[in-house]
């Protein structure tokens, strides 16, 4: 039996997780790299790479931790809570999980680089202004014996910042497709790739790729041709889980900063907190924060144990994660008042992130329809 | 489940050939509701044989209360064996051998309350069906307010007599006995002055009478006490209370807590165990061509999949030993809510169908009514917001 209690190594990662974050990279870091125009702190990085967290889904033999999903999952719910940048989820979490699947001499190499905090790798998939994999449609044209991609990218996390991206390609059939998909991992400094920067409303990076007759081999296909949405698959389902539980993070950071307020600030003469009104919403923020926690929790489990059929687990979590965050950056502007709404105050930066992070890799419908369709309606 | 140890899956194999064995076909296949439960007692009558058969080699084997202590008349099993057998009741389809409150409430507040005398005496008689027990904490005047119950217990040297009224006593007119909230001292403070007393329903001077509500037929009952005489103790080491006398509080407050999870544990099955999707599945496919009813089905359906796997983990918690404590209350406020709008959408879902009392959809305008309570009966849902806000986030009282 399956159960989501955390265990005592959990508790002890956890716990040196937010040791470190709470020096490293509390919330005025993220808005220091805001102020210094970069999405991430590379020194932070560095240091993520020497205690095993870029290397958290990297087997032992690439000299990575292996430490699997849940324990991503930790990490990031510790990043979450301190709004911590970083390429984690793009590079070590969905990078490394659809390079594992992959397993050839190439992806071994790109993964021991990746736990060493070498390689930054962005994932390029959406084309469109909602996350649809299967739409799309930036073309790898057979050339001689190699392709020619072109098509542009858009929304790609850490797409500035990486140095390769693993890029999902149409080789066969029609845009809305999943098969005839193939993954390409290219160099950035590829002759016809061009990069944009978008600048997002969390201060992180993001940015639109657009491929102009890129040329690529037979060797920078990862996994199989026309075949790749199924090695990208376990990628982005791991992402998915373990962008749920950055969310669930800073769900619990918005929520423990609104409740310290609720018992500090005084108004007509009371701690506003003493209010039924006040009181009676954030225990149902309570509620619904315990219960997104448990999906969050068991889409790691599954992803440990079963990866091969976690998407109901994912997208319950994924879904819930977001209407959560959601829930709790509002309620938290809301019961701070006016000091809220000002850039000075940080409960903003959660109101953000959390906003990105409900577009990311399928937005609320995207997940409720995943779960409805296997749930069998 | 791919997931039992070697161990966990030879129990499932054992357990499934034993509900095979021991449950007779004929019941495994019948649709469940309210008339195939099973109570026991010393009234009761079986519907048919088989439900008598089955009830029988399950108390043989203490798989009435699966948990309990066999020195009790229980099976003994850990939470997870637990858990595994109540997987494979599922799958077969087999129904519960035997349902009562003395399974679900005063069981588990004499396993933790009670004397050791007390436990033999009582718990035997409630796991072999012997004995149907009903709950009398709510009164007219004290609902929400269950603290400030004034039915009067006055000492009498050897006996306690006791006078008042309790409403929503679930099948108070079934049942063979009652644990009631009485109060004992009228002076001290209202939570300090309560005893937990056992009574026997047959005492003269204890009558009930049938409430009928917005849904039909109801099992409440307001139970009225008029001069009845409880002895103090039915034996040696087996006082008529549970718990210290004036410290009754303490015994209902464990209980409701039981009750709360079971409230927000039973608000998973409906419409004789079919899922929402199920149900929906079956109606005519137009239904889920309505955007609106197909969002808040999908939605729905997240949510109560992470509430079941929420309801897991507080249980493993209580298990292990850290507690859950009040948060429990959580689990009582949203099951209950979700419970409530589960049967909003299959309402809506089942138009018109839906308002007839007994049309294509069986019992399903009752049972949308009935769900209303469900946020009321044992703690309000703002009562359960209160407890979380003031016991476990802690919120300034001013």
């Amino acid at each position: 039996m399956t159960s989501l209690l955390e265990t005592e190594d959990e508790t002890l990662l956890r716990d040196s997780a937010r040791g470190f974050l709470n020096d490293a990279s509390p919330v005025s870091a993220l808005r220091a790299n805001r102020e210094q125009g970069r999405p991430f702190d590379p020194g932070l990085w560095r240091e993520m790479a020497q205690m095993g967290w870029t290397g958290v889904l990297v087997p032992e033999e690439q000299g990575g931790a292996d430490m699997g999903h849940r324990a991503a999952g930790i990490l990031s719910e510790e990043m979450g809570q301190v709004l911590a940048a970083s390429p984690f989820i793009s590079s070590a979490v969905m990078a490394a999980t659809a390079l594992r699947g992959a397993a050839n001499g190439r992806a071994s190499d790109a993964l021991a680089q990746i736990a060493a905090g070498e390689s930054i790798y962005a994932i390029a998939v959406d084309e469109g202004p909602k996350h649809a994999p299967a739409k799309t449609a930036l073309r790898a044209e057979k050339s001689g014996n190699g392709y020619r991609l072109s098509g542009s990218k858009t929304f790609v996390a850490d797409g500035s910042s990486a140095n390769r991206v693993l890029v999902l390609a149409r080789t066969a059939g029609e845009a809305g497709d999943t098969s005839g998909l193939t993954l390409f991992d290219i160099d950035v400094e590829r002759t016809g790739l061009s990069r944009e920067a978008i600048s997002t409303i969390d201060s992180r990076d993001h940015a639109r790729l657009n491929f102009d007759d890129l040329e690529a081999t037979g060797e920078d296909i990862v996994g199989e041709l026309d075949n790749g949405f199924a090695t990208l698959r376990h990628g982005l389902e791991a992402g998915q889980a373990t962008l749920a539980a950055e969310l669930s993070g800073l769900t619990a950071g918005a929520y423990a900063m609104t409740i310290g307020y609720l018992k500090e600030r005084k108004q007509f003469d009371r701690t506003i907190g003493s209010f039924q009104a006040l009181q009676h919403r954030a225990a149902h923020l309570f509620s619904e924060i315990e219960i997104t926690a448990s999906a969050v929790i068991n889409a790691g489990r599954i992803l440990d144990e079963s990866p091969d059929q976690a998407t109901l687990a994912v997208s319950i979590a994924k879904a819930r994660a977001t209407a959560t965050a959601k829930l709790a950056v509002s309620e938290g502007v809301q019961m701070h008042g006016g000091i809220g709404m000002t850039d000075e105050y940080d409960i903003g930066f959660f109101m953000k992130r959390a906003r990105v992070g409900a577009e990311w890799l399928g937005d609320y419908g995207y997940h409720a329809a995943q779960v409805a369709a296997a749930r069998g309606f | 489940m791919a997931d039992d140890t070697t161990e966990l899956s030879k129990f499932r194999n054992d357990i499934a050939d034993w509900i095979i064995n021991n449950c007779p076909e004929t019941l495994r296949n019948r649709p469940l509701g309210e008339g195939s439960i099973v109570w026991g007692g010393r009234n009761w009558s079986f519907d048919n044989d088989d439900q008598r058969v089955w009830m029988e080699n399950a108390i043989t084997k203490g798989m009435t209360a699966p948990r309990w202590p066999t020195a009790y008349g229980g099976a003994g099993l850990n939470r997870a064996q637990e858990k595994i057998f109540r997987e494979e009741m599922t799958r077969l389809k087999a129904p519960s051998p035997l349902e009562s409150f003395g399974l679900w409430m005063l069981g588990p507040a004499l396993l933790a309350f009670g004397t050791e005398e007390q436990k033999l005496h009582f718990l035997p008689q409630i796991t072999s069906g012997k004995i149907r027990w009903c709950q009398g904490y709510s009164e007219p005047g004290a609902g929400s307010d269950l603290a400030s119950v004034q039915t009067r217990a006055e000492d009498m040297g050897d006996h306690w007599l006791i006078n008042g009224q309790k409403i929503w006593t679930s099948y108070a007119d079934k049942a063979d006995w009652i644990f009631a909230l009485v109060r004992t001292d009228r002076e001290a403070p209202k939570h300090k002055g309560i005893s937990f007393v056992l009574i026997d329903m047959t005492t003269p001077g204890v009558s009930t009478k049938p409430i009928q509500l917005i849904s039909g037929k109801s099992p409440f009952c307001e139970t009225f006490f008029d001069n009845v005489k409880v002895p103090k103790s039915y034996g040696d080491g087996i006082p008529s209370q549970v718990g210290e006398i004036n410290r009754g509080w303490d015994v209902a407050k464990h209980l409701l807590t039981h009750e709360r999870e079971m409230i927000s544990g039973g608000a998973q099955g409906l419409l004789g165990g079919r899922s929402t999707g199920e149900f929906l599945s079956s109606l005519d496919t137009d239904v889920l061509s309505d955007p609106v009813i197909s969002a808040q089905a999908m939605e729905l359906e997240v949510d109560s999949l992470a509430f079941g796997m929420t309801l897991d983990r507080y249980k493993d918690q209580a298990e292990s030993g850290r507690g859950v404590g009040n948060a429990s209350a959580m689990l009582k406020y949203y099951g209950t809510e979700m419970n409530k709008r589960r049967y909003e959408l299959l309402m809506s879902a089942s138009g018109s169908e839906g308002v007839e009392w007994d049309g294509p959809h069986g019992s399903l305008a009752p049972e949308w009514l009935r769900t209303k309570a469900n946020s009321i009966e044992g703690g309000t849902s703002e009562v359960m917001l209160d407890i979380i806000s003031k016991r476990v986030l802690e919120l300034p009282l001013k």
